[in-house]
């Protein structure tokens, strides 16, 4: 079934096909339409969709279902992200799985509605106290915003953490065709670890505290572990790379804008690729190695530097230092989004 | 000591982190240590630990999960009630009860209780107030009473500049959802007894799925009070009591009033819609609200083209730009619609960017289009010198077009709004541009498919499909060639 929806709208129903049975969420623009789709399509379903009174409950409320063993959601913009770290925070604490969208505005503070990425940081180096990670995608499309929730809900459950959708308002708002899978998945069994309310559940604890050092320690040494084998879900994508002399490097809506200049350059003669990591974290740092060895790099980004200093690190960390020490940036922010002939009047200077 | 056997938990506390550990962690005389084992007995006795989910605070409760031999969640501070709303939503037919004290359900956590109990989530709050926080070193809660010296009012709680006490079961019970509503205590044996029973009720509430249920309890705190334990009881029965007397504030099941509920009037615009049965996501999804259309397929051979549509807000530039990318679809193309948003909408300009292509679209922002539609002066402004050499621009005859379209830009002057007057439908000054847009072929796509789209967005307006199609025929006929 093909459809032809928002990105907002895509996300939804992607969390549906995904077997999510309860939304939490507040609304705030540009991600309302979360809300919306949520609010009647869950109920439609025989799902519960609960309009809490802050980001701070929806996120708790999410600890308490996820505790509970069910899958869940919210979706939130940069304000409402925030509020929920301590949240986000506790559930990779109790190692919960849940999917949060967050759904960029631009900032910081209030800021406006209008597009940006700056969250990236947040939502990719575990925004909240302690050290722990969640596993962060980024889609491009509309049809991404629905396969990668479904994504965001397989690996949540699979690695017992909270998973990101992160997109922004463009993204959002934006409409594209989706093709919808042909059925539901079918829900995860959590009863080994989950406070279902059944005998067999009884002796199950679901908590984030532990008193003792050591054993605190020993927590989080298991999580350390856990993330280093969730790099083995890392996903990125190549286009135009194998013989680029420049290597755009973007995720998200600017990795769309990356696409075009590389076409735009390719046919001025221009070799320019791109590589885009479509999981942010685990980074798919050996992808990007290979699309980026002996290339010139320029990071497509609408922050202020923040996914460009992430790539020099991952470079670096691959061993490519000299590529890593040469990482250029083209960004914009507030809103504004980079434009096609930016980025190639950029490349062509370089 | 010997400790006997406790109903309801566990026969050894080795979650506390010591071999064989059967004492509390809570200190002599605290009230803490009689509520978990009133609540402990009444959920053994009751058969209820099978499908009991207790979701445990921080402060001095926090371990309850050591004690109580049913399943736990433990939630961050002040937001117990908040989880036990995602407890008891995930799971109806558990019995949820959330365990919090002072600080953490009248403080930092009072906004998520209230509006659960205003949401009247079926789950029992278990509320313990000892007028102050106790696991962080005795200071101020907002139930300290006046002039009571804590470590944060070292010359006692001053009103005039801390407020009065919190009345939590006072506030709650202005709300209209709450099925029991009641404060207790457990300073002396008497008042253990009927907390007993208070605690039953709540437990049997959430046994028959019958709502929101808050029961307060008065626990002496003799650590924090400086009191040896008799004092700290002396002091939660006659300081704390005068403040906070003790009572049933509602019991609906029971008879006991709380409020009175308000009358509503029968509505039919205020009626809820109740949703009986339940579908697939495919059984759901199946109902076209669209356009039933094929997936998109790649062919290199069509060209990317880019389109913007603007005007003000209420003249159908969004809807319009819709029809384009939906007649796009219909022709396998890959298509992508964005529109202005946020306040832009509401009220003023607004506009929208499409673009069609046989192959995927990069980026989405339509910085040179190939074709404007423009509906007002400011969008012309805004937009007619980005329109890329060799495009077109369509604009409604209204609009001065003082300042000249770029060099290679055709503008085509339409009289859009005019026409739609004439015909008696001013709204349909979209269908005008739809139809010049047909006209002077500038879209690349069918004038078939651009009608079908046309047709499909009257889908919820099937009586207004024929006038539209009659529209797009006269308004082609009437512009110039």
């Amino acid at each position: 079934m093909t459809k032809f929806v928002k990105g907002n709208e895509a996300v939804v129903m992607g969390a549906l096909y995904a077997g999510c049975d309860l939304y939490f969420g507040y609304p705030i623009t540009p991600a309302s339409e979360i809300a919306h789709g949520a609010a009647k399509w869950f109920p439609e379903l025989g799902r519960v969709f609960v309009q809490a009174e802050c980001e701070t409950a929806s996120v708790n409320m999410m600890f308490g279902a996820a505790g509970a063993g069910k899958q869940c959601m919210t979706a939130t913009s940069g304000p409402g992200f925030s509020l929920m770290q301590e949240g986000i925070s506790y559930l990779a604490g109790a190692e919960l799985p849940a999917v949060l969208v967050d759904v960029m505005r631009a900032g910081p503070g209030l800021g406006n509605v209008y597009p940006e990425q700056g969250d990236y940081t947040p939502a990719v180096k575990g925004g909240g106290h302690g050290n722990y990670q969640t596993f962060t995608i980024a889609p491009a499309s509309v049809q991404e915003m629905c396969d990668y929730t479904i994504k965001a809900f397989e690996m949540a459950a699979k690695w017992r953490t909270p998973a990101i959708v992160l997109v922004d308002g463009l993204q959002g708002q934006m409409m594209e065709s989706v093709t919808l899978p042909e059925a539901e998945k079918p829900r995860p069994d959590f009863s080994d670890w989950a406070a279902e309310g059944s005998a067999k559940t009884r002796p199950n604890l679901v908590k984030s505290i532990y008193l003792d050092a050591a054993q605190q320690e020993q927590f989080n040494v298991h999580l350390q572990e856990k993330y280093a084998r969730m790099r083995e879900d890392a996903q990125g994508e190549a286009y135009l790379a194998d013989d680029a002399d420049v290597l755009l490097v973007a995720y998200g809506v600017s990795s769309r804008v990356a696409r075009t200049a590389a076409e735009e350059l390719r046919r001025a003669g221009v070799k320019a690729g791109l590589f885009r990591p479509i999981t942010l974290n685990p980074f798919p740092r050996e992808a990007l190695a290979a699309a980026a060895k002996d290339r010139k790099i320029l990071c497509v980004e609408l922050d202020a530097g923040q996914f460009a200093d992430d790539v020099r690190v991952q470079l670096a960390k691959a061993g490519l230092g000299a590529e890593a020490a040469g990482v250029e940036m083209i960004h914009r922010m507030g809103g504004e989004v980079v434009t096609v002939d930016a980025v190639v009047a950029r490349v062509k200077g370089m | 000591m010997a400790i006997i056997e406790q109903k309801g938990m566990y026969g050894e506390f080795p979650r506390c982190g010591k071999a064989h550990a059967r004492t509390t962690h809570y200190c002599p005389g605290c009230g803490h240590g009689i509520i978990n084992k009133l609540i402990a007995e009444a959920c053994a006795e009751m058969g209820l630990q099978d499908s009991t989910i207790f979701v445990d605070p921080v402060g001095c409760g926090v371990f309850t999960y050591y004690y109580w031999d049913a399943a736990h969640v433990s939630a961050a501070h002040g937001r117990a009630s908040a989880a036990a709303t995602g407890v008891c939503r995930a799971r109806p037919d558990a019995v949820t009860i959330a365990y919090q004290g002072d600080g953490d359900l009248g403080a930092i956590g009072f906004n998520n209780a209230f509006q659960a109990a205003s949401r009247g989530e079926h789950f029992g709050c278990i509320f313990v107030n000892n007028s102050l926080y106790g696991m962080t070193g005795g200071q101020m809660a907002p139930t300290t009473l006046e002039g009571e010296k804590t470590t944060t009012t070292p010359f006692g709680r001053d009103p005039s500049l801390t407020g009065h006490p919190l009345h939590v079961c006072e506030v709650f019970n202005q709300l209209q959802a709450p099925t029991y509503i009641a404060r207790v205590s457990v300073a002396d044996t008497k008042r253990i007894y009927a907390c007993k029973r208070a605690i039953r009720r709540v437990l049997e509430i959430q046994q028959k799925h019958q709502g929101y249920a808050l029961l307060e309890i008065l626990a002496p705190c003799p650590t924090n009070f400086r009191m040896d334990a008799m004092k700290a009881a002396k002091f939660c029965m006659e300081e704390m009591e005068r403040e906070f007397p003790l009572g049933t504030f509602r019991d609906l099941e029971n008879g006991v009033a709380g409020v009175a509920p308000t009358a509503h009037p029968e509505s039919d615009v205020l009626a809820v819609k109740p949703v009986p049965q339940f579908p697939t996501c495919n059984d759901l999804f199946a109902v076209p609200d669209g356009i039933d259309a094929p997936s998109p397929e790649n062919d290199p051979a069509v060209p990317e083209r880019r389109f913007k549509f603007a005007g003000y807000g209420g003249q159908g530039i969004l809807s319009l730009g819709i029809c384009v990318a939906e007649a796009a679809r219909l022709e396998k193309r890959h298509s992508l619609w964005f529109p202005s948003y946020g306040p832009e909408q509401r009220g003023g300009s607004a506009n929208c960017s499409v673009v069609v292509s046989g192959t995927p679209i990069g980026s989405p922002a339509v910085d040179h289009p190939d074709v404007l539609v423009c509906m007002n002066q400011p969008s012309y402004e805004r937009f007619a010198a980005d329109v890329k050499p060799g495009g077109t621009i369509i604009v409604d005859e209204s609009v001065p077009t003082d300042v000249p379209p770029p060099a290679g830009v055709t503008l085509r002057k339409v009289p859009a709004i005019r026409l739609a007057e004439e015909f008696g439908v001013p709204k349909a000054a979209n269908t005008m541009m739809l139809a010049a847009l047909r006209k002077y072929k500038v879209t690349g796509l069918d004038d078939a498919s651009l009608e079908t789209a046309l047709v499909a967005s009257f889908k919820k307006k099937p009586q207004l499909v024929e006038k539209n199609r009659e529209l797009l025929r006269k308004a082609e006929a009437a512009f110039d060639a």
